[in-house]
């Protein structure tokens, strides 16, 4: 009897569960501001170490923006065949 | 600061298509999708034209300004990139861009499209840099590699140049300076000799 009572309880607080997991849905719907971006934002180029990935040349200092850029400035001038093969 | 800007020599653009497929296997783009394309002006005369055509990552973007969603964003370098997740695929961008970079690939049947993809400067998208989940939505983020867009590095003829838009707009006015202009752009000693030692060009025989 009392077991029977124990089941009915674990089997209500199951049930409960079951229902309130059902108010713990993320919102979807994005709060819209007109002419902003509404989407992730995004991380910069230069946060990135050269190491991160395979076959790099180049080569800056993590998060400095004018390392990276100078970096690839050099790299452009790979795209230049007078400096490249020579003049 | 540094813009990022395509620039195509008409003049030295061959047609073969070396940067749609760079394109195309740097960033995995599906079937049916052209971030990059080449168009030829006048094909089949003498004197046909070609340029390679994809997103201009437009200073004052129309596709920007047209988002129903506002799912575009221009990061620092000046490169406009786009939110998938936010993307509705309307179609909107691709009406209003003037060089039909934006592409839509097909979801299913009866012609549904799916979110929109056009060529992302070889920068990525809004999602952990290098990570799966960015390479399987926007491809290859070579930029935050320290290198430039697959197309411009890999064009044979170096008539698409990619990168730093006041570096490319010097090494395309050191070319066009050095090579002339009319008949001398053409010819043997153009296309094999070093620029100082160009012959002039000759006349017709009397």
């Amino acid at each position: 009897m009392i077991s029977a009572r124990k089941l009915a309880i674990s089997g209500a607080a199951l049930v409960v569960l079951a229902v309130l997991s059902g108010c713990g849905e993320r919102e979807q719907v994005i709060l819209y501001q007109q002419g902003k971006y509404q989407g992730k934002p995004d991380s910069k180029p230069w946060e990135s170490a050269p190491g991160d990935s395979l076959y790099t040349s180049s080569k800056w200092t993590k998060g400095d923006k004018s390392s990276w850029e100078s970096a690839i400035r050099s790299r452009n001038q790979s795209q230049n065949e007078y400096v490249r093969i020579g003049g | 600061m540094a813009r990022m800007k395509f620039l195509c020599d008409a003049e030295r653009c061959i047609e073969c298509n070396g940067c749609v497929t760079a394109c195309k296997q740097e960033n995995e783009v599906p079937w049916g999708v052209n971030r990059r394309r080449v168009v030829t002006l006048n094909d089949g005369v003498p004197g046909e034209k070609s340029i390679s055509v994809a997103c201009m990552h437009c200073s004052d973007a129309p596709c920007m300004a047209v988002c129903p969603v506002d799912c575009f964003y221009r990061t620092e370098e000046g490169v406009v990139l786009h939110d998938k997740d936010i993307c509705i695929g309307c179609g909107y961008c691709f009406y209003a861009c003037p060089f039909g970079a934006p592409q839509f690939p097909q979801a299913g049947a009866f012609g549904m499209r799916g979110k929109m993809d056009k060529c992302t400067f070889c920068a990525g998208g809004p999602e952990i840099d290098n990570s799966a989940e960015e390479y399987e939505k926007y491809g290859s983020n070579r930029l935050s590699q320290g290198k430039l867009p697959a197309c411009a590095e890999m064009c044979s003829t170096k008539a698409l140049l990619g990168g730093d838009g006041s570096v490319i707009a010097d090494i395309f006015r050191d070319r066009a300076t050095k090579r002339g202009k009319g008949a001398e752009v053409w010819g043997w000693s153009t296309a094999y000799g070093k620029p100082d030692q160009q012959q002039p060009a000759k006349g017709p025989k009397s």
